[in-house]
This record gives C-alpha cells, sequence and structure tokens, in this order.
C-alpha cells in the first residue's frame, strides 16, 4: 500500500502527533503506581542472600554484642543510639511482663525481680532485621536506603535528606538520626568486613554462638542448618516486612 | 548538639515502662505538626472557593477572593516547615530530582507544585487578570509595574477575552476540587501507610485528615473574613456567614462521625496495641485529645452550629460566636494533627511503654519557629489583600453572569 503524501494535511499530523505524544504521556503516569506494588513482590537474591538465626536459648545477655557494634562501628557513645543492643525479658508469676536493656545491655544486666517472683527470663538480642520487603526502604523519599543484592539494607549517608520517615517506618526500633551528620544510621551487618571474608564484629563477639549468619541460597550454609535444626520464627510477622533475622525459642511476649 | 544530647538525657530519664534504645527521641516535632496543619488549611479555603465558584452557592461571594488567597498564602508556606525540619536540608530537592516512587514523601513535591501551579496560581490568574489591568492602569509607578508583571503584560479585556478567562478559571476550579481532595489526602496517606504504627495505621486517615482539613480551611476563612470586615469597616454579609457556618457543621459533623468510627473500630477489635494505645489516650494524650480536640475543637463548636441550624439568635450574639467557632475549631485541627503526630510517637513500637515529648521556646524546633511558620502566611496574606483586594474587584455581576 501506499501512503499518499498529498492528502496529509498539516491538522492531519498534529492529530496523529497529539494522539502519539498524549498516549505516551498518559500511559507515564501510570508508571508512578508501580511504587505501591514494593511489600507485594516477594524479592529473592540470586547469589548471596544474608540471613540471620539468633538463639535465645543461647544469649547469657553479656552485651558484649552491643558493645563491639559500638567500637567497630563509631556509634555515638550516649544510651540512645545502637545499632545492636540486648533486652533482657522476665515474665512474672503474675503475668505481668518487664523489659529492660539499660545503656542496651552494654554493661550487663541485673535482675531486679526477686527469683521467686519470676515466671521465666531470657535475653532477646536485637539488631536490624535486613527485610526484604523492609518498611525503610520502601518509604525513603529520595532512595538513599537501599537493600544490596546480597539483601543488606544499607544507607547512602551522602544521600540521605534527614527526613526521618524510615525511622516511623522501621517496625522494630533499628534507626536513628546521628546528631552530629543529620543523617541516619542503622547496622550494616559490617559489610565492610563481610567484604575481607570476616563475620559481623556482633557475631564475632558472641562467646556462646548464639548468633549465626550465612546465606540463605545456599542449602549447606550454617544458617539454613540453623533454621533447619530449629523452629525458628521472625518478630512481628504480621507486618510482613520478610525478615531475615530468625529467632529460636522466641517467646510470644517479644516484640 | 551538646543541647540535644542532653535533652535526650533528660527525657531518658522520664521514660515509662520500655521502649527501643533508639526510641527515647521522638523524631517529628512540632514543625511536622504544622505540615498536615498547615496543607489542610489550604485545602480547606480552596473547597470553600470552589462552592462559590462550581456548585454556585452565590452568598458565599464575599468570601471567594479571600479563600482564594489564603489558600494561596498558606500554600507558599507550606513546605517550609517540612525541610527546615530535614536533617539535611540543602539536599530538600532530590525528592524532586530523584524521587523513590515506592515512597508517599516522594510524591508530595509533585503533589505541592501540581496544586500550587496549576491549580491555585492559574486560578487566581485568571480570575484576577482583568483586574489586574485596570488597576494598572489606575497605579502610578512601583504599584503600576508590579501589576503589569502579574498580569503578564496582557492588555486584552475585550468581552471575549474576559469570557475565556472565566471559563479557563471554572475550567481550573473543576480540576482543582480532586486535587485539594488528593493534596490532604495524600498528607494522610502518609501517616495512614505506616504500618509499624498502630496510631497511625489506619485505612480512614486519609478521609480523616480530608474533613478535619476542610473544617480547618473554611473556619480559617469565615475569621479572616470577619476581621477583615472590622479592619475595612464594612458590615457583615450575616447570610453568607450563616451559610458558612452551616457547611462548617455538617461537614465537621462528618469528620467527626469518622474518627468516632475510627476509634470504635480500634476498640472493637482491640488489637495487640490495644492496651498500649489506651494508656496513651487516658495519659498523655488526654488533655490534648480529650479536652482540646474533643470538648472545646469538636463537641462545642458542634452544638454551637448545630443549634444555629434549628434557632438563630439575634445578629449580635451570632457575630459573636461566629468570631469564637472557627477559633475553637482551628484550635481543635491544630490538635488533631498534634495528637496524630505526636502521640503516634509517645508509645514504643514494642508496645511496652512510653517516651516522652520535650520542646524548648527556642531552637530550630521549638515553639516559637512554629509560632513563626504560622504568622509568615497571614503577612503574605495581608500583602496579597492589599495588592489583590477582593473587594475592589470591578463589575462583579458581569462576571457572576458570565461564569
Amino acid at each position: 500500500m501506499k501512503i499518499d503524501k498529498t492528502k496529509l494535511s498539516r491538522r492531519d499530523f498534529f492529530k496523529a502527533g497529539t494522539i502519539i505524544v498524549g498516549g505516551i504521556a498518559v500511559s507515564s503516569t501510570f508508571i508512578p503506581f508501580d511504587g505501591l506494588l514494593f511489600a507485594i513482590e516477594r524479592p529473592k537474591g540470586k547469589g548471596k542472600w544474608y540471613g540471620i538465626g539468633i538463639d535465645i536459648n543461647k544469649c547469657i545477655g553479656c552485651g558484649k554484642c552491643a558493645k563491639a557494634c559500638k567500637i567497630e562501628n563509631n556509634v555515638l557513645d550516649e544510651p540512645f543510639y545502637f545499632r545492636s543492643w540486648v533486652e533482657q525479658y522476665t515474665i512474672k508469676m503474675d503475668g505481668s511482663i518487664l523489659v529492660e536493656s539499660p545503656n542496651g545491655g552494654i554493661d550487663g544486666f541485673k535482675q531486679s525481680v526477686p527469683d521467686e517472683e519470676i515466671f521465666k527470663s531470657f535475653f532477646v538480642p536485637k539488631m536490624c532485621n535486613h527485610c526484604a520487603k523492609s518498611p525503610c526502604v520502601q518509604v525513603c523519599p529520595v532512595g538513599a536506603t537501599f537493600e544490596t543484592p546480597e539483601g543488606i539494607v544499607l544507607v547512602d549517608e551522602t544521600y540521605c535528606i534527614g527526613c526521618r520517615y524510615c525511622v516511623q517506618a522501621c517496625p522494630y526500633g533499628c534507626r536513628y538520626i546521628d546528631p552530629g551528620k543529620g543523617t541516619v544510621d542503622k547496622c550494616t551487618l559490617c559489610i565492610h568486613r563481610l567484604d575481607k571474608g570476616m563475620q559481623p564484629a556482633c557475631f564475632e563477639i558472641c562467646p556462646t554462638e548464639a548468633r549465626i549468619f550465612g546465606d540463605l541460597n545456599d542449602p549447606k550454609s550454617k544458617v539454613n542448618e540453623f533454621l533447619k535444626n530449629h523452629t525458628c520464627m521472625v518478630i512481628k510477622p504480621h507486618l510482613n516486612t520478610d525478615s531475615k533475622l530468625f529467632y529460636n525459642a522466641l517467646s510470644s511476649e517479644v516484640r | 548538639m551538646e543541647q540535644h544530647i542532653q535533652n535526650l538525657y533528660e527525657v531518658l530519664s522520664q521514660v515509662e515502662g520500655f521502649v527501643y534504645p533508639n526510641e527515647i527521641e521522638l523524631n517529628w516535632s512540632i514543625l511536622i505538626v504544622l505540615y498536615p496543619f498547615i496543607t489542610g488549611l489550604v485545602a480547606g479555603a480552596f473547597i470553600l472557593a470552589s462552592l462559590e465558584r462550581i456548585f454556585k452557592v452565590r452568598i458565599l461571594k464575599p468570601t471567594y477572593g479571600i479563600a482564594l488567597l489564603t489558600a494561596l498564602s498558606f500554600m507558599l508556606v507550606a513546605t517550609m516547615p517540612l525541610i527546615s525540619h530535614l536533617g539535611k536540608p540543602f539536599r530538600a530537592y532530590e525528592i524532586m530530582i530523584t524521587p523513590h516512587l515506592s515512597s508517599a514523601m516522594a510524591i508530595f513535591g509533585f503533589v505541592y507544585l501540581w496544586y500550587l501551579m496549576v491549580v491555585l496560581l492559574l486560578e487566581i490568574w485568571f480570575d484576577y487578570r482583568r483586574d489586574m489591568i485596570l488597576w494598572a492602569n489606575e497605579s502610578k509607578g512601583v504599584k503600576r509595574f508590579l501589576y503589569r508583571a502579574l498580569s503578564l503584560w496582557t492588555t486584552d479585556i475585550s468581552p471575549k477575552a474576559i469570557a475565556l478567562d472565566n471559563k479557563i478559571g471554572y475550567i481550573v476550579t473543576v480540576i482543582g476540587v480532586p486535587s485539594a481532595f488528593l493534596l490532604h489526602g495524600y498528607v494522610g496517606f502518609i501517616f495512614g501507610s505506616i504500618k509499624a504504627n498502630p496510631w497511625w495505621s489506619t485505612v480512614l486517615m486519609p478521609i480523616i485528615f480530608l474533613f478535619s482539613a476542610i473544617v480547618s480551611g473554611i473556619a480559617l476563612v469565615m475569621l479572616i473574613y470577619i476581621i477583615v470586615s472590622k479592619v475595612r469597616k464594612v458590615k457583615l454579609n450575616m447570610a453568607c456567614l450563616d451559610m458558612i457556618a452551616m457547611y462548617l457543621f455538617y461537614i465537621l459533623l462528618i469528620d467527626f462521625v469518622l474518627e468516632g468510627l475510627d476509634q470504635i473500630h480500634r476498640i472493637y477489635e482491640a488489637e495487640e496495641s490495644f492496651e498500649v494505645l489506651h494508656k496513651l489516650v487516658f495519659g498523655k494524650l488526654f488533655f490534648t485529645l480529650f479536652i482540646m480536640q474533643g470538648l472545646l475543637g469538636t463537641i462545642v463548636p458542634l452544638i454551637t452550629l448545630g443549634i444555629f441550624q434549628f434557632y438563630k439568635p439575634k445578629e449580635n450574639i451570632r457575630k459573636v460566636i461566629y468570631l469564637i467557632v472557627p477559633v475553637l475549631i482551628l484550635i481543635g485541627v491544630f490538635f488533631m494533627r498534634w495528637n496524630v503526630v505526636i502521640g503516634g510517637q509517645l508509645f514504643s513500637k514494642s508496645f511496652y511503654g512510653y517516651t516522652s515529648f520535650k520542646i524548648g521556646l527556642i531552637g530550630p524546633e521549638g515553639y516559637l519557629m512554629a509560632a513563626f511558620w504560622l504568622i509568615v502566611p497571614l503577612l503574605i496574606l495581608a500583602f496579597l489583600l492589599w495588592l489583590l483586594p477582593p473587594w475592589k474587584k470591578k463589575d462583579e455581576q458581569s462576571e457572576i453572569q458570565s461564569a
């Protein structure tokens, strides 16, 4: 078929042009809505995909992990900035629950409840859950918080605008604003050590090996062995953040 | 920074129960209370203006121009509390340049610009173009230049051109109403979409924010109309005020029902977070929620305006009440924002305890700074009312007929 160019009027040209340009413009307005689907998809790295296991039965509450983290990562010394900390849960005979974490557990714990009033007591080490569907990554307005292909949630502090939306969105209280820098700070799983083939500081220091980490994509990894041999649970599973921090012997009181 | 750390030590000593160690500090302070409050005033004022324009509630004509200029004055300032609150304010532009589209906050810049540039400025420009040309001819010196510049040096005031102005202005308003809904509903979504926070995470949040926004904007315009009339020493248009009061009553009623529904739902479901929220509401939020927002800001205005729907007291009494009620409503909506923003951060996400809120008079997040960002839009409004006085617009009748 031959196109008769002489019959193409200027009006036709503008008509066709408007339809094409307008169509692109209209369809491009749907692109932002892709962002709505963030928490629906379940990402899983193809290579290494780090996961963490913590055995509550093994934790003795020495607080060395919290201290090692502060030293290794130059975390501010004040008792309200932590990338890693330990909580002591005490369930009393009357059913009431006491949770304590003085200075994040760095100085150790003293049991304030008399023995005869205690139903059970245990320690829960806390750190970033490195969620696969991180609410913090989801809400960052500029994309300064991101997930590496290995599943580690990091912050680009040269890019963070300090809006604190991610701090609000983290269900586990793992983020804070560094008052000196004005940007957000959190656990990096000691990626600088991982790169050198070393373990994160809190894992290496743990005297009872209560902390295990490894590649969830490797069936023979330590973390998969841990998950296979223990009944593990994540904190706040109903939030569906796809947390990659799995606890053995997690009591239902822990939040 | 030392002062900041010192404050946090003080807050640490006031923690009740257990909070995660990083939760001592309240991350969003009074400036983030102001942000939804101010954007709400914008959306509400605009919707009052559209009632006149689109829904042809002609009786509201005396407030039309004031409502538009009020919306613009507050809109110009709306981002300032946000930006000055950032840890890195000079990186704020990144939100526009590299928005992370899964973030509700990332869209703010676009919604804001759309509303400011496309809706408000266009509507006001088309509404005032003819007048600016006429005023330019009557003025001298700088003011003349200002009007010329503002009218973008257009000169055509033929009936055809004016008719076109009106037509475009009307279309912009039609686009503007859903935009105003979008603007403020969206602000509610910023909070409502945070699943980690049970005090915020409710699907009703955008709707509640929207209706409280409309209420606050209408109340503000009502107040400004009364004050401006007093200053100009002109008689108040009581029919107009009665009509505004009626809208205020019904929208406040919807707002009250929605917020009540939210709480009833919360109580009936009594989820995991119920206990911590229950203690929060009857403890740290008691004064701001029950007294300021509930009693003063909602119940008293509802009863007063409700009575007016059946029985109208004498004009002098109504005048006084129409001055008091908007103030009460504005206080109530301010504390509604306060209860959402501050209240949502007072309890731990572990649900085992509470931190406390400390705010100073001075400093970047102090009361004075907040007052500053509330006074600036009023100064802008005063300037705009001087420059573009709606009551000096000429030949309003013909404009009404052609619209």
